[in-house]
Formats: C-alpha cells, sequence, structure tokens
C-alpha cells in the first residue's frame, strides 16, 4: 500500500533546482585522480615545452628571414641563404611515398589478421607486425640502401619508362641505353619512401586491425545470417565501423612518416631544390637536414636548424591530433550499443 | 533450390519485387549433436518443422536451444571451435552436404537475435534491403522501394516508419529495431525463419506486435522461435520441442509435439514441471 511520505518541515518547499552532489571520492580513489591527473599535465606539460623551446630558439631565424625561410630552397648558412621550401616538399614527398606504398599494404594486412586468417595463426601474425615496429629505423635505413635499393632501381627505371607520362616518374635519361645510369636512380625520395614504409606499416595496421576487431558481433552476425559472404560483412560492417580507424590509423602513420630521421638520411643523397620528380637521384628532408648538419653548426645555424624542427613540430603535431580524433571517435561514437 | 537453379547453378533469378508463390519449404533435423571444444552440449535431436507453422523451443538455459537454432542455419560453425554432426534438411537436401554454399543456406533460413542488430551507418530503407544487396540482387527505384514496403508491412512497422526511411535504423525504439531486423530478414525472401529469443530485450507493447507479426508470417513459411516464455510459446506455437540438459550431460529433446498437447498433457514428468514454472 502506498504511503504519504510528510515532507520534511525545515525545507523551503517552493526551491525546486539541481542539488550539488558530492562525488564521493574516498581515499585510494582520490589519490588515484590526482596522480592521474598530474601525470597527465605532465605530458601536456612536455609537449608545450618542447614547442616553446624550439620556437624561442628558432625565433632568430625566422625573424631575420622572414618569409623568405619558407621560400627559398636552397641551405647555404655559411653564405647566409637559409630556407625550407626544398626541403619541406622533399619531406612531404617521402612521406606520401611511404604512405602510399604502405597505406594498402598496412590495410590489406590488417583486414587479413581480423577477417581472413584462421585463428591458430593470429596470435602469430599480430605478433610479426608487432615486432616489425620493435626494429630499429638505422636497421630499416640500412636495408633499404644496402639491399633494397639494388633492387629498387629496376623498378624505377621500369617507371621511368612506362609510365613516365605521369610527370612524377619522369627521369632525365635514356632507359635503353645500353649502359643505362643506374645512379640517376639512386638514393631518391622513391627509395627513402619505401624504407619509411616498412616503419608506418606495423603502426598503421596495429590500429586499423584493433578497430577492424572491434566491429560489434550482433552486426557481423545480422549481416551473415542474410545470406553474405565474408567480403559482404566486411563491405556492409567492418569497414563503415572501422572507417574512423582507418583514416586515423593512416594520419598517424602519416605523422611518423613526416619526422623519420636515419632511414632517410642513410640513403637519401642531399639535393636542395624543389623537384616532383621522385625517381631521380637526391631529396631532402627536414628531419634528416637536422640530423645532418646538427654537428657541425654554428650558434645562428643551429637556431636555423632549430626552426626547421619547430616547423616540422608543428606538422607532425597537427597531423597527429587529426589522428587522434579520428582513432577516439571510431572507439566511441560508432557503435550503437544498447 | 529449383529445377532451373540446379541446372545453371545459380538461384533463379526471380523478380525480387513480387512475393514468391511458395511450395512447401520443409525443414528436419535429423540426430544432430554439437560441441564446443571437447564439451558436448546436445545430443542427437531429431525434430521436422512442418512448413506454414510455428514450432517453439522450450526449455532452461544452457540446454543448447540456441545451439540448435543456430545449426538450422549453419551460423554455428562461424564460432570457432564449434563443431556438429547429424544432419539439417531443407525440402529433403542437406544444408551440411559438400556442395551446398552456405551463404545460400543462410539466405533461405533467415535469422532475427535476440537483441536487435540493425546496421547503425544504414538509414531504416537501407537496413530492410542490405540482405538483397549482401546477396547479389540489384533492386534499383520502384523494385526497390516495393520490397521495402512490402518486407516492412510484413514485419508490421510500415505505418511507423513510412515517412522516415531515410533516418539512421538506430534511432528507433528497441521494439521497432527488433521488427526493422525482422523486416531485413523478409527481404531476402527466405523459407524458413529462425528466431532466437526475439522479445526477450523488449516491453509487453512490443512484444504482442512481434507475436502478432510472427502469427501473420506463419501463414507462409517456416517458424522457428526459441522462447523462456511459457505464455508466449502458448499463444504463438503449434508445435513445441521440450529441451533439457541434465547436470553434467548435453542437452536433449525430452518432449515434442503438437503445442496444446505439450502444455496440457505431457508426457514426461520434467515437460509438466517444467510448463508449470516448477523449474528453471
Amino acid at each position: 500500500m502506498p504511503v504519504a511520505i510528510a515532507p520534511n518541515p525545515e525545507a523551503d518547499l517552493d526551491v525546486d533546482e539541481p542539488r550539488a552532489i558530492d562525488e564521493g571520492l574516498v581515499g585510494h580513489d582520490r589519490v588515484f585522480h590526482a596522480s592521474a591527473r598530474t601525470v597527465g599535465l605532465v605530458v601536456l606539460l612536455l609537449i608545450l615545452c618542447i614547442g616553446g623551446f624550439l620556437g624561442y630558439q628558432g625565433f632568430p631565424t625566422l625573424q631575420r628571414y622572414g618569409l623568405s625561410f619558407f621560400t627559398e630552397t636552397r641551405w647555404l648558412p655559411e653564405r647566409d641563404i637559409v630556407g625550407l621550401a626544398a626541403v619541406l616538399v622533399g619531406t612531404v614527398e617521402v612521406a606520401l611515398i611511404a604512405l602510399a606504398i604502405g597505406f594498402p599494404l598496412a590495410f590489406l594486412t590488417a583486414l587479413f589478421i581480423s577477417e581472413y586468417a584462421p585463428a591458430r595463426l593470429r596470435t602469430t601474425l599480430v605478433s610479426l607486425v608487432d615486432l616489425m615496429a620493435a626494429v630499429p629505423s638505422i636497421i630499416y635505413g640500412l636495408l633499404g640502401f644496402a639491399f633494397l635499393q639494388p633492387h629498387l632501381i629496376y623498378i624505377a627505371r621500369w617507371l621511368s619508362e612506362y609510365a613516365s607520362w605521369i610527370p612524377i616518374f619522369r627521369v632525365d635519361t635514356d632507359p635503353h641505353a645500353a649502359a643505362w645510369a643506374q645512379s640517376k636512380f639512386t638514393a631518391s625520395a622513391f627509395i627513402a619512401g619505401i624504407a619509411v614504409s616498412l616503419m608506418v606499416i606495423p603502426l598503421a595496421c596495429a590500429i586499423m586491425r584493433a578497430v577492424f576487431s572491434e566491429a560489434p558481433l550482433g552486426e557481423r552476425e545480422a549481416a551473415a545470417a542474410l545470406g553474405a559472404t565474408r567480403w559482404g560483412v566486411i563491405r556492409s560492417v567492418v569497414l563503415p565501423f572501422g572507417r574512423r580507424g582507418v583514416i586515423g590509423g593512416t594520419m598517424l602513420a602519416l605523422g611518423r612518416a613526416l619526422g623519420e630521421t636515419i632511414a632517410v638520411l642513410l640513403i637519401i643523397s642531399p639535393a636542395f631544390e624543389i623537384k616532383f620528380r621522385v625517381l631521380t637521384v637526391g631529396t631532402m628532408t627536414t628531419s634528416a637536414l637536422i640530423a645532418g648538419r646538427f654537428g657541425e653548426a654554428t650558434p645562428s645555424q643551429l637556431s636555423a636548424l632549430l626552426a626547421a624542427g619547430f616547423v616540422l613540430f608543428l606538422m607532425t603535431l597537427s597531423v597527429n591530433t587529426v589522428a587522434a580524433v579520428f582513432v577516439n571517435r571510431s572507439r566511441t561514437g560508432a557503435g550503437t550499443d544498447v | 533450390m529449383s529445377a532451373l537453379g540446379v541446372l545453371t547453378g545459380r538461384r533463379p533469378s526471380v523478380d525480387a519485387a513480387q512475393p514468391r508463390t511458395r511450395s512447401a519449404a520443409h525443414l528436419e533435423a535429423e540426430r544432430v549433436s554439437a560441441w564446443f571444444g571437447d564439451h558436448k552440449v546436445l545430443e542427437r535431436v531429431s525434430l521436422t518443422f512442418p512448413n506454414a507453422s510455428v514450432t517453439a523451443l522450450i526449455g532452461p538455459s544452457g540446454c543448447g536451444k540456441s545451439t540448435f537454432l543456430r545449426i538450422l542455419n549453419r551460423m554455428h560453425e562461424s564460432t570457432p571451435t564449434a563443431k556438429m554432426a547429424g544432419e539439417v534438411r531443407l525440402d529433403g537436401v542437406d544444408v551440411y552436404a559438400a556442395g551446398e554454399r552456405v551463404t545460400e543456406t543462410r539466405r533461405r533460413i533467415g535469422m532475427v537475435f535476440q537483441k536487435p542488430n540493425p546496421f547503425p551507418a544504414m538509414s531504416i530503407g537501407e537496413n530492410v534491403i542490405a540482405g538483397p544487396k549482401l546477396t547479389g540482387v540489384r533492386l534499383k527505384g520502384a523494385s526497390r522501394a516495393e520490397v521495402i514496403e512490402r518486407s516492412l508491412r510484413r514485419a508490421g512497422l510500415w505505418d511507423e516508419v513510412k515517412d522516415r526511411l531515410d533516418r539512421p535504423g538506430g534511432a528507433l525504439s528497441g521494439g521497432q529495431q527488433q521488427r526493422l531486423c525482422i523486416a531485413r530478414s523478409l527481404a531476402v525472401d527466405p523459407d524458413v525463419l529462425l528466431m532466437d529469443e526475439p522479445c526477450s530485450a523488449l516491453d509487453p507493447t512490443s512484444t504482442l506486435y512481434i507475436e502478432k507479426t510472427i502469427q501473420e508470417l506463419a501463414h507462409e513459411m517456416t517458424v522457428v522461435i526459441v522462447t523462456h516464455n511459457m505464455q508466449q510459446a502458448l499463444r504463438v506455437s503449434q508445435q513445441s520441442a521440450f529441451f533439457l540438459a541434465e547436470a553434467g550431460k548435453p542437452g536433449v529433446v525430452v518432449e515434442s509435439g503438437p503445442t496444446t498437447q505439450i502444455f496440457e498433457a505431457p508426457t514426461d514428468e520434467r515437460t509438466m514441471d517444467y510448463v508449470n514454472g516448477r523449474f528453471g
């Protein structure tokens, strides 16, 4: 039987607004909360410090050269000519080549592992891909320089021969010459890009695979029960669910590719000119420039290098931020679990 | 598969917009056993599902009803370590026989799951025609609209959603989502519809709607429903099968027959106890 509750005689009956509710954190909850927040803030502070340091150190350079720092192609600090134009183009070229080769490989590997590989093989494949990420980049550099390059120049020649109607594949040499100019095809953005692609594949693949395998079982079964093939399940459930993960993983890979240093430095031969013919010998990237010139830099040259580092920092930071937004949304927003 | 289908090795291209004139699709399971790894969960279950009627599978949790249901349309094998024995015959043809395509079996034997699972990225209309699209039937313009309307009408959802077919399916209420899933199953024109506790996540009103839908569907197709709700089994089914797994043993069918007989005059004492709510 319902019983009416007598109102508290002290309460103001006219007040009807939201109450303040104590979160009720006690003891170790409070400790954990505080330490987690502190660590998070420290990480944020670190990033701000790095950006602040680079900006502060590079500021004299930016002030001195102004806009020409971004339009000048040559890097001749001893003649007071310093500019990033060619270097930035090279950086983006190498990163995009790495992505063009790495993306399809990472995407298909991730799909294979999460959708097609037999369960027994799956864990092995996952750890193999993760192992790829554990190989130091100097090893990839050596691999690219000593092992891949001698083979890749044939692919480069083939591309220049049959795909030279695409301007970026053009090379100023006669591919049919009896003794073709092999050195024209070495140390190029193309070869550096391939070495970098090996480094970004595990990162992109791991993220895509994780997102694919999170596709809800209920929806997978719904598609299968309608008579869908495996590819049908992938197309109707896995890819729509994992779309943001694919984009995010690719962007993170791009961020990594933009900053990759040692492997690129080992492979390329420096060339400070804006060129879009990626198969031709010579290019330069921002990080390789810094690593290469850092050792013998005078204080003013150091400032120029740090300014270059600042630009690279801003590039990768923004790419990674966009990537993180995509990856996080794919985890929280795409499912409609009730 | 029709004679034409056998000759060409392909599904005859029926006009998907038109309901097929149905010959009796007869489903029977013979000596079906099931394992997960080395653990046997189902022991030699033989059941016949007459055409154009509803069969209820009842029994306490963990007795293998759902596993049995998933064996009927070959969803069982998608679980790692799942194994089965026996035969499932659809119109006399064993669906597990070599050369039988699993996708075609699943198209002919549709399934509605316990939890409504519409595709969240698709609109209501796209959800309905997802099946035809996935099985390679191209639907355009008028025939597409016709399949959507006919399927939604059969699922009893048309009047509620006809003005918002392009809205996301995930925005519907739970009961509406479940009817959307039924409509989606019907759009591929199955001969049999399997339902795994389709109302267990729904409120009483939605349950009533779905039961009405089931009764109407049973005029033209074979329906097999797993339910924990005795009243529901009584309301919608003509046949019932009582599953039971005794401690440490795989599930078996204790008794099966006309629903009225199972509920009013069961021959086995355990059936009597269960339908009267004395255990399970």
